[in-house]
Order: structure tokens, then sequence, then C-alpha cells
């Protein structure tokens, strides 16, 4: 048997996690789910082949709370002896693996892409995904996270039985929680849902009213590079990387970006990428499907215009 | 406030990965190295720690005694001193790493207030090695900060999903893992420089455990060249561009 830890925002479960259930019934035909606070979501679970679901409930669980997720989790591994501890990778999913881990006091292999029991073998991403490691893992159980949008999430309908439980917590492990939650700035459209970015780096300058205009036009949003925000030129929040957000737009168009792979990192997903910039050998523009090779400050005035005369 | 903040060297990746002969490591012959952005981010808001509360940061790094140069230069925006747990410069597994860390601060005489870590380093990224050493320490650890304020020995941490923030609350001490954007890193001064080379550093030797999660190789994913559609950079080129815009569907 297989334990997915299926992670949920106020009982809604992401597109991520329904991604480990997937791939945890490729490495075995039962597959159990731990559910913690909230609702059991059995209905969704069920159509994803979860047999059982290993439903958490505590007085202290009304909020996400990573340490008593950990607990509890630790509790359902020491009580059923899975094979192996599965989770999507999503940050939550991470972060409660490693809480897990810690208190079982065995390895976690974070961001794998395949895994095989058999030989306790594992291939996981490094650096966003752009180099691909092989381990050998030497536990008596593995636990992995799986990297996002590795494989899609399929539904395998079966029916889900809850056996809810109350987790032995301690006073640590409800000591950190979220009390608040606040919305940023509502402006516009956000970056990991935007349809179109138009983003900017370095070759942009200090001014990034042209890149704003085109992406109103577009109604799309901002993006840059870090070299954009270490500047100070332009907020974190629009950064896009490996360390910034990750997005997979319809259209993503770089401009003054080389294409650095912490960068690459972030908008490789993206359905079609335009690259504009001076130097035709930069590497973005192995990524591109369209180029021009030039100065944004004349090339995007004039796509702007055209832009706007076709919107009439 | 006693601040400990835990930075690891990274190679400072061109635009490509090469890899040895073997598949077993990257070619370091032609790379420098650098910090992880989560961890210069790290070292600048345990900075401002220490210029609102006073107190003393402290760094700690893990690594090849080369690793000296990166310490050094983040010495320069404030830190006062380091420790290096000095190894021949292989990998280490997040659990190995931990361990060393932890068996660290135990030897510490400093009682640290906010021992900060990278949410995950830009290398391997294990997720978990602020996590164990929270653990071990019995602190409470609130990760993938990216924002925070102490006060009253509380601090106030955000954490960014999507467009919201989620607000936890920690009293010290406390461990956290932040993120790249919790502080924009200030750049070193002159001045700034040439303290840092004088800054006491501790090194200790430390032996290598077997791995847990034992590397056997590399791999490079398969880049699949997309072969661009040369545009003219002209009125020409924007009126392709906009035919493109309507037939991806986003402009109608
Ligand atoms: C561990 C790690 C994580 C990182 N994470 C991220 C991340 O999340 N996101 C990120 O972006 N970076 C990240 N970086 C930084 C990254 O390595 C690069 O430094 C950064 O992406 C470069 O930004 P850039 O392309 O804007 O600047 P440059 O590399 O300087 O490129 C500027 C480009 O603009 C072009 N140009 C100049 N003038 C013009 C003009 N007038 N018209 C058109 N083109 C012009 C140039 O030809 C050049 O190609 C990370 C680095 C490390 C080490
Ligand atoms: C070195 C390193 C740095 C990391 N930096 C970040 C980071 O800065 N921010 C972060 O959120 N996570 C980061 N991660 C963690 C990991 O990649 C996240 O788990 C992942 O980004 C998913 O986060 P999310 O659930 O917030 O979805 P997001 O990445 O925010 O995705 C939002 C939406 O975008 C779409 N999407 C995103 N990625 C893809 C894709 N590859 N293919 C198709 N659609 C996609 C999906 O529709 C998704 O719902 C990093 C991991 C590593 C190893």
């Amino acid at each position: 048997m297989i334990l997915v830890f299926v992670d949920h925002d106020r009982g809604v479960i992401e597109d991520i996690s329904l991604q480990g259930i997937t791939f945890a019934r490729s490495l075995d035909a039962t597959v159990e789910a731990v559910v913690v606070g909230g609702e059991a979501n059995a209905a969704l679970l069920g159509e994803y082949g979860v047999t059982k679901i290993h439903h958490a409930t505590h007085a202290s669980l009304v909020d996400y709370t990573p340490q008593a997720a950990g607990r509890a989790l630790a509790e359902v591994v020491k009580r059923t002896s899975p094979s192996a501890l599965i989770s999507g990778g999503t940050p939550r999913g991470n972060e409660v693996l490693a809480h897990a881990g810690a208190m079982l006091d065995l390895p976690v292999v974070a961001d794998c892409s395949e895994i095989d029991l058999g030989t306790s073998t594992v291939k996981r991403m490094r650096w966003g995904g752009n180099l691909i490691e092989h381990a050998k893992v030497h536990t008596s159980m593995m636990i992995a996270s799986i990297f996002p949008h590795q494989i899609a999430a399929l539904p395998a309908p079966a029916s889900a039985e809850v056996a809810s439980f109350e987790p032995e917590l301690t006073a640590q492990d409800t000591l950190v929680k979220i009390i608040d939650r606040t919305g940023e700035a509502a402006g516009g459209v956000t970056l990991a849902e935007a349809k179109v970015i138009v983003s900017g780096g370095r070759g942009v300058g200090e001014d990034f009213t042209l890149i704003e205009t085109l992406a109103g036009l577009l109604g799309g949003a901002v993006g840059c590079s870090r070299v954009v925000t270490a500047a100070g030129w332009r907020p974190h929040a629009e950064q896009v990387g490996q360390t910034g957000t990750k997005v997979a737009p319809d259209l993503y168009i770089a401009c003054g970006i080389s294409g650095a792979t912490q960068h690459i990192a972030g908008c490789k997903n993206s359905k079609t990428l335009i690259a504009i910039n001076t130097d035709g050998d930069a590497p973005i523009m192995s990524y591109a499907d369209y180029a021009i090779v030039g100065d944004l400050h004349q090339i995007l005035p004039a796509i702007i215009a055209a832009t706007q005369a076709a919107k009439g | 406030m006693e601040v400990l903040v835990c930075i690891k060297r990274v190679i400072l990746a061109g635009n490509t990965f090469v890899l040895n002969d073997d598949h077993t490591d990257i070619d370091t012959r032609h790379l420098g190295y650098t910090l992880s952005p989560h961890e210069e981010s790290a070292v600048e808001a345990a900075v401002r720690l220490n210029e609102e509360f006073g107190g003393t940061t402290t760094l700690l790094t893990l690594g090849h005694v080369d690793s000296e140069e990166q310490i050094r230069s983040q010495m320069a925006i404030g830190p006062d001193r380091a420790i290096l747990l000095e190894t021949d410069g292989s990998e280490w597994d997040p659990q190995a790493t931990a361990n060393a860390i932890i068996e660290a601060i135990k030897k510490e005489e400093t009682k640290f207030d906010v021992i900060i870590f990278g949410s995950e380093s830009a290398d391997t990224a294990g997720y978990q090695t602020g996590i164990r050493v929270a653990h071990a320490l019995s602190l409470p650890i609130v990760t993938n900060v990216k924002g925070l304020k102490v006060e009253n020995g509380v601090a106030r941490c955000e954490r960014a999903v999507g467009t919201m923030r989620e607000i936890y609350e920690v009293p010290l001490p406390a461990v956290l893992t932040v993120r790249d954007g919790i502080a924009i890193p200030r750049y070193p001064s002159v001045p700034g420089r040439i303290k840092a080379r004088k800054k006491p550093m501790d090194v200790f030797p430390v032996e290598k455990p077997a791995a847990k999660i034992e590397k056997v190789k590399l791999e490079l994913p398969p880049v699949k060249a997309k072969g661009a559609t040369m545009l003219s950079a002209d009125a020409d080129g924007a009126h392709k561009l906009v035919e493109i815009f309507r037939e991806i569907g986003v402009l109608s």
C-alpha cells in the first residue's frame, strides 16, 4: 500500500496533489490518503483511485498547521506500515513530508520524476528542473514528493472509505499555524494566472512603461528577471524563475532577457514564447517560437501601435 | 538579538550545465560559485534584525574551504562572525548536513534567538535542512517566509500563496526558512568589504557520514530547440506579431 499526503487549502485540493495520487497508483494498486483537518473529500479522492482516507481531525486543526500535519502523517505511517509515503510537490507537501521525515528519522527525497521501489532508486530534479539526479535511497521506507507537472492527474474511479482519527499532538505541534490571511494589493491580473505575460530584463532599464502598456493591451501581467527586482526597478512579486514564480501562460514575451537557466526554469512551459533581444545569440533564442533581433525601445512602440490599430 | 544564518555555496551556473565524463558531477572547471538568492535575502533579513534590535549575526557554512569567499562577501554587508564546517567539497545529503549543523549549534556558547535558512537550496533543493534542525533543537519553525516583523519576542511571518499572504506568529527562539525577496540585499560598501576581511571565522573540519540519498549520476533533461521563426525589427514584423496574437487567441 502507498500512503499519499493530500494537502488542501481550506478544503480545496490542488491539481499537483492529484498528480501525486496518480503517480502513487503507478507504484502500487492500493493507494490510501491522509487528509489533515478540513473535510475528507471522499468523492474527489475516490475518483482518483484512493480506497481509504485517514482523516485527521482535532480541535486545534482549524487552519493549516504544518508540524501537526507531519505528526498525523507519522502516526498513520507507524500504524499502517505503507511501502512508501508520497506527496505532490507543492510547498506544503514538501514541508509536511520533511516534518514527518524528521519525526521518523528517515530520508526525504524531494521533487522526484521517477521512483523504483524494488531497487530503491529515484530520479529527482535539481536546479528547478534543469538537471536530473539519479539516486539510490538507503531507507526502510521511501518518502518522496513528486515534481509538479511531470505527469497529468488522471481519474481511476474507486470508492473511498473514510477513517477519522484524532492524532496525538504536542503543544509544540500546534504552535505554528496560520493565524490570518491578507490579500496582496489587488492590481490587475496575477502572474500565476495570467494568459499573457510581458516580461522585461536588464535590457529594459528602469522605465517599464512600454512593458506595462503592451501587457495592458493584451490583458496580461508584467513579469521580470531577477536583475530587475535586485535593482529595485520592479517588485519581487513580478519575478519569474527558479526563485521567483513559475508560470505557464499561453504567451510569454521576453524583452531584454538573456535566458539564464534560472529564469528559463520559471517560463519554459509557456505555450508560445516570443523573444526580443539585441543579441541574436542570446540563450533565450533557443527557447523562443518567434524572435525579433533589435532594440526593444524601438520594437515595442511598433508592436504597441500595431496592436492598438488591430483593436480598433 | 543573536541571529544565525546558514548559507551554502553553489555553482554559478551559466546558461547550460556541462557534465564530467562519467556524468557523476557538473564540470566546474570553468565555473564560479555564488550563494542562492534565498540565502542572500536571508543574510539581509538578519542584518536588518541586528539594526533594529542590536546583537550580532553569525554565518554558518558546511562546505569546501573556498566557501570563505562567499562568507566574506556576505560579511561585507554586516554579519559579525562565521563558522565554516570544512568538508572536502563533495555533496552531503540533507540529513547529514542537518546533523552537522545541529552539532555545531549545540557546541556554540551563543544562544541564537533566530536561526535562518533558505527554503530550499538552489542546486539540490531538498526542502528539509531547516525543518530537521528545528526538530533536533525542539524549536518551532516557519518555512517559506517572505515577510518578517519581530515585536515583543514574537516573529510575525508572511508566506506568499498566489496573490494572498498567510500570516504565522511564532515566539522566539525559532527557526525560519526564507525565500528570495524577503529583503532585497544591499550592495556592500567599500569599508564594509575591508572590515569583512578581518572578521573572525572559526573553521572546524567535519567527517562525512554515509549518504542516505546517494547520488549515482546526473543527466541533462532533453532540450528541444524550438528553432525560432525570425521576424523583422520593423512595422512589418510588428504586424506579423499581431497576426500571431490573433492566431493563438490572446487578441480578439
Ligand atoms: C540560484 C540562482 C537562482 C536564480 N533565480 C532567478 C530567477 O528566479 N529569475 C531570474 O530571472 N533570475 C534568477 N537568477 C539570476 C539569473 O542567473 C540571471 O542573472 C538573470 O536572469 C539575468 O537577468 P536578465 O536576463 O534581465 O539580464 P542579462 O543576463 O544581463 O540580460 C540582458 C539581456 O538584454 C539584452 N538587451 C540589452 N539591451 C537591450 C535592448 N535595448 N533591447 C533588447 N535587448 C536588450 C541583452 O542582449 C541581454 O541578452 C538566479 C541566479 C541564481 C544563481
Ligand atoms: C530550486 C527551486 C526553486 C523553486 N522556486 C519556486 C518558486 O519560486 N515558487 C514556487 O511557487 N515554487 C518554487 N519551487 C517549488 C516547486 O516548483 C513548486 O512546488 C511549484 O512551483 C508548484 O507551486 P504551486 O503549487 O504554487 O504552483 P505554481 O508554480 O504557482 O503554478 C501555478 C499554476 O501555473 C501552472 N503551472 C506552473 N508550472 C507549470 C508547469 N511546469 N507546467 C504546466 N503548468 C504549470 C499551473 O496551472 C499551476 O496551477 C521551486 C523548486 C525548486 C527546486
